[in-house]
């Protein structure tokens, strides 16, 4: 019988969700004696509040190979868990950043956008943080209950309630997979705690669970899946990055995916390591399946929303390319590759939101016909997301294309290489259309480009950009920090 | 043993200057100077690799050695032989040329041209000096996006389906390669080409490998079948761009087959060399015959690119079969010779084809031959510099077209006489389309009223021209300092061929 004991010292580890929660809750208060015109004392308000917590989160990491556990293994604080939540805040923060003028300018600026979207982050915060599977539900409802509100946030448009209601009906649907895969992993084993399913889960040929486990883990792999959105599991991501105000998009692609890649480390190694040979071949399918459809379907978009929707779904079956191989140095590989779609992805979103005024979304590729002649800096700025999401050196996104090829050679898996490889060339010719809209064709209108006049706005771009070329000469740190965070985790 | 910054500096200094120019960007005239500084800068920066180069010393030379990555052992490395030094200085010389001539041509977004070319030069030099793997592929593959911006903002009307297919056709040729590098990495655990190249491979690696490798490379140098990008992107591309591709960065295609192939894959090189040699004699007849055909100057030249970088692979992969089963180490270094010394000479010559069809461009904007007529009437200087160029295109002796060809060829017949006569049909076709376009061109009545008012060369042309003209005859006359830079590297080469690994 496990005993439950509450130790003060608990909370001191879970410290940076109990301050985010309190601002959160501090925020909600605030926000409700504020006039619509001083919604910006809540966005920096919500900005202190994720320094805050990313502060508290790094001050007070374990050491490199340590974990903390609080709660009866309930909350872990390991490696993995700071490295994906300092990136889970700083991309929140730059949907702050990025999202504000956007948003004011479509009279979208209200107090619910800062608070469902901190709600989130907490959510994320403590998806990436589970030690069992109850937290990982709980994260993962607090992460996705939001993450519905914020797609119907413009409430009186048709395309982003639809996108909502496809997102909550679908999400729903994989909740509740997952649940009926977690209920056969618990009825399998008896317990509900990662590590120790991971300790007694019986998958050898005489066990008597072997069927149950085997089922439980499908579904498990199918509440990942469609968590990340690898095919076939990715009917709703084009219709909600569509749908959702471009913010919100942003959101989805960026924090949402670093949360939904924990959440597969955590059940599938955490939980299910022990079964690796046997979720190895389903990943691969998930893979190949997603690489296939995200690069294929994108080709025909028009719309650059929809483009970098299924070319999510191309990146997610690079990122399964890096669990295949079920080492360290794969995980590493896989985090390192989603850091840098998310990086990515905040740039590519960024431009658009750049671009977009009051009434006029500049969503479909068209709009951004001539932008070299018309603001070149940003048009440099969009070419080197484009560059890097394809994966040309010397961009992060290259790098990053590398190192999960590299856990799959590893692996053994040399025919997954050649066909992510294969699916990154078909991938090449979308995104140098892009480039070749935005600096060969001549401008629909010659105007120079009004910019927002919020000037964190512009820099944070710009520096994110920029990052994007200093990563691809100096990746080395932040692959020294995924390989540390996957540090003795045999 | 020299040891310095200097490549560090070759890579930077341009890439860095490419910044600057975009900073200074409003007004075109500074771009210009100020790209012309940074490329003479470089230029004179890479005339001490040369003199400080020492036959006698290690293979590499100003090594610089860097921990880049080191959760993967990849290296920040950097080291030349006498080749890369070769191809170095050529790059440096003809980025000059290039910004020289594109001083006037080049009216819009001057600063942007001007910085990817430098950006452009940065990279080819980085190419070159790379001794990481890893290291070279991002300079191998960075160098793509300035030349696709090059030929897609600056083109001809259909330059953006030819930039597209350029980059994306060596893209995919690439990429393959980089699955080689990361398969090797697994075998040796770092990306040094040094340990590569001593890796123990089994016959059916091999063969893998040097399938990747020659993807890569076949596309990029380019040879027949995989050559068809080149016509559409040297067309289309403005001169400079021309010059650029013609001149270096189809010789990184024959420098990694130096660098990658042969010491990495010796007997799947060996092996398979037939299939190399068999596509080399293809590009050197057929490409020529296509050439004869052609209406379009620059697609002419284009296509006579491809059958003259057949002297090269096919110098390389004769050189294989002379040193292990001629045993005539001898042949093999005269192949090898020949084929670094064509690609050195092919540098200067295409460059010089394609900055003469640039004037001719510049005065009456179109490119087709029927448009032209009696050139030689109105540009005497300049039709002067033109017939000299041909005639090193059509490989006559005195101007260095001749030097290397007659090597390989010389070399390809002490393997098999068949080869050797089957390689000298580019004297003739060579011949017949180069003498060809120069009749039609430059030579007979003034075609047209318009060609009628032709003006000649202007003083900027004069230099570019001359500087070219310059090289073609010194090392026509003189290949030794060329031979001599080279040979050190290249008898390493043959002694590596020797090796077996498998």
């Amino acid at each position: 019988m496990i005993e439950m004991n509450f130790n003060p010292n608990d909370l001191l580890v879970m410290l940076p969700e109990i301050v985010l929660l309190g601002a959160t809750c501090v925020i909600l208060l605030v926000d409700l004696f504020l006039k619509p015109t001083q919604r910006d004392v809540t966005h920096w308000l919500s900005l202190l509040a994720l320094v805050a917590a990313g502060v508290l989160v790094w001050r007070d990491a374990p050491a490199q190979g340590q974990a903390l556990a609080a709660f009866n293994g309930m909350f872990l604080r390991d490696g993995v868990a700071t490295v994906l939540k300092l990136f889970v805040l700083l991309t929140t923060g730059l949907v702050f950043v990025y999202g504000r003028d956007y948003l004011r300018e479509r009279r979208l600026l209200v107090g619910e956008f800062y608070l469902l979207l901190l709600f989130a982050t907490l959510g994320m915060m403590l998806l990436v943080s589970a030690g069992s599977l109850v937290t990982v539900y709980l994260g993962l409802e607090l992460l996705t209950l939001s993450s519905y509100a914020l797609v119907a946030l413009n409430r009186d448009s048709a395309v982003s309630s639809e996108a909502a209601i496809k997102y909550f009906v679908l999400g729903a649907l994989a909740s509740g997979l997952l649940l009926y895969g977690m209920s056969m992993v618990y009825g399998a084993t008896g317990t509900l705690d990662l590590a120790k399913i991971h300790a007694v889960a019986d998958f050898s040929a005489g066990s008597p669970h072997r069927t149950l486990l085997a089922f439980g883990l499908v579904f498990l792999v199918i509440g990942a899946a469609f968590k990340l959105g690898a095919a076939p599991f990715h009917m709703w991501l084009p219709d909600v990055y569509q749908g959702a105000p471009t913010a919100v998009t942003l959101f989805v692609g960026s924090g949402s995916k670093l949360a939904a890649f924990g959440m597969t480390y955590r059940l599938l190694e955490g939980a299910m390591g022990g079964m690796h040979p046997s979720w190895t071949p389903m990943l691969a399918v998930l893979a190949v399946l997603s690489l296939a459809i995200g690069n294929v379907f994108a080709i025909a978009q028009s719309n650059l929303k929809r483009m970098l929707a299924y070319s999510t779904i191309s990146h997610v079956g690079f990122l399964l390319l890096g669990f295949v191989g079920g080492t360290p140095s794969g995980y590493a590989a896989a985090m390192f590759y989603i850091i840098s779609y998310a990086l990515m992805a905040t740039v590519a979103f960024g431009t658009i939101m750049l671009l977009a005024r009051a009434g006029f979304e500049a969503e479909e590729i068209d709009d951004f016909k001539g932008l070299n002649q018309r603001n070149p800096w940003y048009a440099g700025v969009m070419a080197i997301a484009m560059f890097s999401l394809a994966g040309v050196p010397p961009l992060f996104g290259f790098f990053a294309k590398v190192m999960v090829l590299k856990a799959a050679i590893d692996a053994g898996q040399l025919w997954l290489a050649i066909v992510a490889i294969v699916f990154a060339i078909v991938g090449l010719y979308y995104y140098l259309r892009v480039v070749k809209v935005m600096y060969f064709d001549a401008p629909q209108d010659d105007a120079p480009l009004a910019l927002p006049g919020d000037r964190s706005f512009r820099w944070a771009l710009s520096i994110n950009g920029l990052a994007l070329l200093a990563l691809g000469i100096a990746w080395s740190p932040l692959l020294e920090l995924c390989n540390g965070a996957f540090a003795g985790i045999r | 043993m020299p040891s310095s910054h200097l490549l560090s500096l070759l890579i930077w200094l341009p890439i860095l200057g490419a910044i600057a120019v975009l900073v200074v960007g409003r007004s075109a005239n500074a771009a210009r100077w100020l790209s012309l500084l940074v490329a003479l800068a470089t230029f004179a920066l890479s005339i001490p690799l040369w003199t400080g180069y020492q036959p006698g010393g290690p293979s590499m030379q100003f090594v610089e050695n860097l921990a880049w990555i080191p959760a993967i052992k990849a290296n920040y490395a950097l080291g030349v032989d006498g080749i890369a030094i070769a191809l170095i200085v050529l790059t440096a010389f003809t980025s000059v040329l290039v910004i020289l001539g594109s001083w006037g041509p080049i009216e819009k977004r001057v600063s942007q041209y001007m910085a990817a070319m430098l950006a452009l030069e940065g990279l080819l030099v980085g190419v070159f000096a790379a001794t990481d793997a890893l290291l070279f592929y991002v300079f191998f593959e960075g160098m793509l996006i300035p030349m696709f911006i090059i030929i897609g903002i600056w083109g001809g009307p259909r330059r953006v389906y030819a930039t597209l297919k350029f980059f994306i056709y060596t893209f995919l040729g690439s990429i393959f390669m980089l699955v080689g590098l990361i398969y090797l990495h697994m075998k040796t655990g770092d990306f040094a080409l040094a340990s590569f190249a001593r890796a123990g491979l089994g016959e059916k690696e091999q063969a893998w490998l040097f399938f990747a490798f020659l993807i890569a490379f076949a596309i990029k140098v380019p040879m027949w079948p995989v050559h068809t990008w080149l016509p559409d992107a040297h067309v289309e591309a403005p001169t400079g761009g021309s010059v650029i591709l013609a001149a270096i960065m189809l010789k990184v295609g024959g420098y990694g087959f130096v660098r990658f192939s042969l010491p990495i894959t010796p007997d799947a090189s060996q092996a398979y060399a037939w299939v190399v040699i068999a596509m080399s004699l293809i590009a050197i007849i057929y490409i020529g015959y296509v050439a004869l055909v052609q209406e379009d100057m620059k697609k002419l030249i284009a296509y006579s690119s491809i059958a003259h970088m057949g002297f090269v692979t096919l110098g390389l992969f004769i050189a294989l079969a002379l040193v292990r089963t001629g045993g005539n180490p001898l042949g093999a270094r005269l192949a090898v010779q020949g084929a670094m010394v064509q690609m050195i000479s092919h540098g200067f010559v295409s460059g010089a084809m394609f900055s003469c069809i640039g004037v001719m461009y510049d005065r009456l904007h179109t490119r087709m031959i029927r448009d032209y007529g009696g050139v030689a009437n109105v540009m005497p200087w300049f039709a002067a510099f033109m017939v000299l160029f041909a005639m090193a295109n059509c490989g006559l002796p005195g101007t260095s077209g001749f030097v290397g060809e007659f090597m390989v060829i010389l070399a390809a017949f002490q393997d098999s006489p068949l080869i050797a006569l089957l390689a000298a049909f580019t004297l003739i076709i060579g011949a017949a389309y180069t003498l060809w376009l120069v009749k039609r061109v430059i030579f007979g009545e003034v075609g047209n009223d318009k060609v009628a008012k032709m003006q000649d060369l202007d003083a900027r042309e004069w230099i570019v021209l001359g500087a070219f003209a310059a090289a073609v005859l010194f090392f026509g006359v003189y290949p030794k300092p060329l031979t001599d830079l080279m040979e050190p590297a290249v008898l390493q080469l043959v002694q590596q061929l020797g090796m077996a690994k498998a």
